[in-house]
């Protein structure tokens, strides 16, 4: 028989650190049944029948918040063998209240009197053996952090639990209470167990509801109670549940008198280090400068060359661990090579006005030049496809060495000064001599996992869905998931230090004058910050927060701040809007910026007055706990618990989800039945089932300016990921090489939307707000740890970008003449009064929900 | 001695101690409030106010508590 040693304690006491300590990588972490409140489980290392269960920290026994509440009828309903509590010796007082509950509930108990190390070194003398006597049970003192003392705790806690031996503690209350609760105590008689008895009588003094229902006594017993209570309060002029608290702390301050001897005086170095931490004038320096280091090493470094790794050297087609420079420098040159033959070509065949790229002639001439001649002359398709090309190219040249051509180009030296530059005919045929370098003759370079299962399928000739399936669907989903690896692990290093030195409840100290106001914790600030690099993480930062519905309001909003992938839209936006006139339009960027945070207020405020989020406001009444270097180990911990989570729960997610869309976008009929879509064909989306679905969907965006299946398709893919919408712009467009700072692609996606500013603007605004990327998503998900929250989630984030989008549309539209007044005018006068109405309105009283 | 009756945890000046008379409100806030120490009779010393102003941080039986001034209104002191 296995024994269940549970591990009790307040926040901060050094439970997580002791936990680690016994049970190693034994452990299992997951929720308690019905709430987010974790559940951890571990093994013993020294004892496998040992099974340990790490309790959230709490102050009280209080059925009150879902930590209490799981704690207490984990502790009461028969669950544990015997119980650590662990206090904090350099904080005996308010730690010790939690104590004098828990020897009330009948279950063998150790008292592991922790930092033990600390209290020497103040001065101070704890009298265990006293402790011990008063308390009614056996008291061990450790030193977690330095792992001093754990063998002894569980021990002592194994004796206890194979004795069955229940404290009897020396804690009594002033002895007109003690009367009290033995008259209910007579009342109950039998009707529970002696040992709980008094737990039960106490509770029904302070009159809990929660109690009164769980014993289901009768009406009589109520009454009678009842006298006993009312005689008391009177007696006392106090009500029974302050006087309890008030006897509990009397009690300990008793026991304290007797057994702790204080030496120290002055000032703490906690108290030290926070004179200037939360300082009135340094604080706030100070906790910019640590939010601009986290961020920079986080998103900077993070997304920088490590994200890049993962995403290259892993999933990619591979990474050059060497010579970079010299690789970059030749790239270079190539790409400006391209631009000479590309300047030379078009001097002679024109370029397309009016969608500012080549003509459909030039661009006959440079897909030619881009044909490689076949390794295999066996393939006669590429050898014709090659030979096909080299007529093509040989005409223009010939042509072009007839006429002497003479091409302008703009040049830029190196500062950046432009110049005029001429190219004749023999810098042509020099330009399209220069190759494009291949990384691996520059340095280290090791293949991707993409580009290695991609040639190895090629060689076994896999069928081409197949090949498809993998490369573009499940490396690509796969990839998607490990490159946030990296910058996670930064991410909840940093986090965990902040958090287990103690940073984390000064930051909710400092910020939260500025979030209570829209219904956020101070909190709040860490995932809103990170969110503007990416939102994965920033919603696994949401971690941190403790109360559950700030928790929730902080997933729900967090991604309206713009990430790092949707810095590209924006950029398309931004151009499309300016059409080349830059100077005019600079302010676009930043607006869509302050878009996200003005959101999120937005949010906040709403969300706060309606029945999800209704109830008191949360309480601040914070404990800022002393300051301690964390250890590694748990450090480690901390954050490798929550990367697997991450990598498990999201993986299987976005790997689904990115099948899909690959699905979606690559099968279709193209007028030779159903089937897989030949992705080298130039319109093959057209006939794609995202092209259908993007119809089906169209109507949904017609108040929004933009009615058809492109953009519909468009806002889909980036679901996968948000780069995907400029991505998924070039290929409908059949500008795919053309990036989002390129004029060209600003013109297709214009025509693309078919509408000016107002749509493009909307469409801009949708994007930015509606649902995250699917890893977000997937994230979302496994913090929400609900369905119906996931779904209010995604389903507040949609319908809010929807109805920014249509007020966009529609007001902007109207100013510019760009629409006319119609039914939808009436609808966004409607939502914008619905909105304004829920910001500036009272606070509600939702009076079902308020049972005390 | 009216005033004295009104006075709360809030109206205490920085640097200064008070003790604890009686809790008003109700509730989980109330019982939390009391969980963390602050009890009939306790001394507070309230130690500083947040760069921002609000919340106060106060020492109580040997630690270091938080809350907002809003909460400290519940707190009737001496």
């Amino acid at each position: 028989m296995g024994i269940r040693i549970a591990l009790a304690g307040n926040p901060n006491c050094g439970k997580t650190t002791m936990f680690n300590d016994l049970t190693g990588a034994n452990q299992y972490v997951g929720n308690w049944p019905g709430v987010t409140v974790e559940k951890k489980e571990g093994k013993y290392t020294k004892d496998k029948e040992v099974v340990i269960t790490d309790l959230p920290g709490i102050y009280s026994l209080s059925p009150y918040s879902p930590e209490e509440i799981v704690a207490r009828d984990y502790l009461l309903d028969g669950g544990p063998d015997a119980v650590i509590n662990l206090v904090d010796a350099t904080n005996l007082e308010r730690n010790l209240y939690l104590t004098s509950q828990i020897l009330n509930l009948g279950v063998p108990v150790v008292l592991a009197l922790n930092m033990m190390d600390l209290v020497e070194k103040n001065g101070d003398k704890i009298d265990v053996d006293g402790l011990s006597k008063q308390l009614g049970c056996p008291v061990v003192p450790t030193s977690a952090l330095r792992g001093r003392g754990m063998e002894d705790v569980v021990n002592a806690a194994i004796e206890a639990a194979k004795a069955k031996k229940v404290p009897e503690s020396q804690m009594k209350f002033d002895a007109v209470v003690e009367e009290a609760i033995a008259k209910i105590e007579g009342i109950l008689g039998s009707k529970v167990s002696s040992s709980t008895s008094r737990w039960y009588a106490i509770k029904l003094f302070e009159g809990e509801q929660k109690t009164i229902d769980d014993l289901k006594l009768s009406a009589s017993e109520l009454k009678a109670i009842d006298e006993v209570r009312d005689a008391i309060e009177n007696k006392l002029d106090d009500d029974a549940e302050s006087i309890v608290t008030s006897e509990r702390y009397n009690a300990i301050s008793h026991v304290i008198d007797k057994t702790v001897k204080r030496s120290r005086t002055g000032l703490t170095t906690s108290q030290k280090i926070d004179r200037v931490v939360t300082n009135r004038w340094l604080g706030l320096p100070i906790f910019i400068a640590i939010m601009f280091f986290v961020y920079w090493l986080a998103v900077t470094v993070g997304t920088g060359p490590v994200t890049d790794w993962a995403n290259d050297g892993i999933s990619g087609d591979g990474y050059l661990y060497t010579g970079q420079a010299a690789y970059e420098e030749a790239e270079g040159e190539y790409e400006d090579a391209q631009g000479v033959v590309e300047a030379y070509v078009t001097s002679i065949y024109g370029m397309d006005e009016a969608r500012d790229v080549p003509s459909d002639e030039s661009q006959e001439v440079l897909d030619a030049l881009a044909v490689a001649e076949p390794e295999d002359d066996a393939d006669e398709d590429a050898v014709a496809e090659y030979e096909d090309a080299q007529a093509t190219v040989k005409d223009f040249e010939e042509k072009a060495e007839a006429e002497k051509a003479v091409a302008a180009i703009e040049v830029e030296d190196e500062d950046g000064v432009t110049a005029e530059e001429e190219v004749d005919f023999d810098a042509y045929k020099e330009a399209v001599e220069v190759a494009e370098p291949d990384p691996a003759d520059y340095g280290l370079w090791i293949p991707g996992l993409g580009a290695i299962i991609a040639d190895a399928m090629e060689s076994a000739d896999v069928a081409p869905w197949l090949q498809s399936l993998v490369n573009d669907g499940i490396v690509a989903g796969v990839g998607a998931v490990i490159g946030f690896i990296p910058q996670m692990i930064i991410l909840f290093l940093l986090l965990g230090i902040l958090e287990l030195c103690g940073y984390m409840s000064r930051v909710a100290f400092i910020m939260d004058r500025v979030f209570r106001k829209f219904g956020l914790s101070g909190k709040s600030f860490i995932p809103m910050l990170i969110a503007s690099g990416c939102g994965v993480p920033a919603v696994m930062a949401t971690k941190t927060i403790e109360n559950e519905m700030d928790r929730r309001m902080t997933i729900m909003t967090t991604t309206m701040i713009p990430c790092g992938a949707k810095m590209p839209i924006i950029a398309l936006v931004f151009g499309a809007l300016a059409t080349g006139n830059s100077d005019d339009t600079w302010w676009v960027a930043p607006l869509f910026y302050f878009m996200g945070v003005v959101a999120i207020i937005i949010s906040g405020i709403m969300l706060k007055k309606t029945k999800l989020f209704a109830g008191e406001a949360t309480p601040f009444v914070m404990e800022l706990p002393e300051y301690h270097m964390p250890t590694v180990k748990s450090v480690l911990l901390s954050m490798w618990e929550r990367v697997k989570g991450y990598i498990i729960k999201a993986g299987t997610i976005i790997f689904l989800s990115t099948i899909v869309i690959w699905f979606l976008m690559n099968f279709g009929d193209a007028g030779d039945g159903f089937g897989l879509l030949d992705a080298d064909a130039p319109d093959y989306m057209d006939y794609s089932l995202m092209a259908g679905l993007g119809n089906l969907l169209a109507w949904i965006f017609a108040p929004l300016g933009f009615d058809n299946w492109q953009a519909a398709a468009t806002t889909i893919t980036g679901l996968v990921a948000k780069e995907n919408v400029v991505a998924t712009v070039g290929i409908i467009t059949q500008l795919s090489s053309y990036g989002e700072s390129d004029p060209a692609l600003w013109l297709g996606f214009g025509q693309m939307i078919g509408g000016g500013a107002a749509a493009i603007s909307a469409f801009c605004a949708f994007n930015l707000l509606c649902a995250p990327c699917f890893a977000a998503m997937g994230t979302i998900r496994q913090q929400q740890a609900s369905a119906k929250w996931f779904w209010i989630t995604i389903g507040y984030l949609c319908g809010f970008a929807w109805c920014v989008g249509l007020m966009i549309y529609q007001f902007v539209g109207l100013a510019t003449g760009e629409v006319g007044f119609s039914f939808w005018t009436i609808i966004a006068i409607a939502v914008a009064a619905a909105m304004l109405f829920q910001i500036f309105r009272p606070m509600p009283k939702h009076k079902d929900e308020q049972t005390k | 001695m009216a005033e004295d009756q009104a006075k709360t945890l809030r109206d205490v000046k920085i640097g200064d101690t008070a003790t604890v008379r009686r809790l008003t409100g109700e509730g989980a806030l109330k019982r939390h409030i009391m969980d963390m120490g602050i009890t009939k009779g306790v001394e507070v010393y309230v130690r500083k106010v947040a760069p921002l102003g609000d919340p106060i941080e106060v020492t109580v039986r040997g630690y270091e508590l938080s809350l907002r001034k809003s909460e400290a209104e519940s707190i009737l002191v001496n």
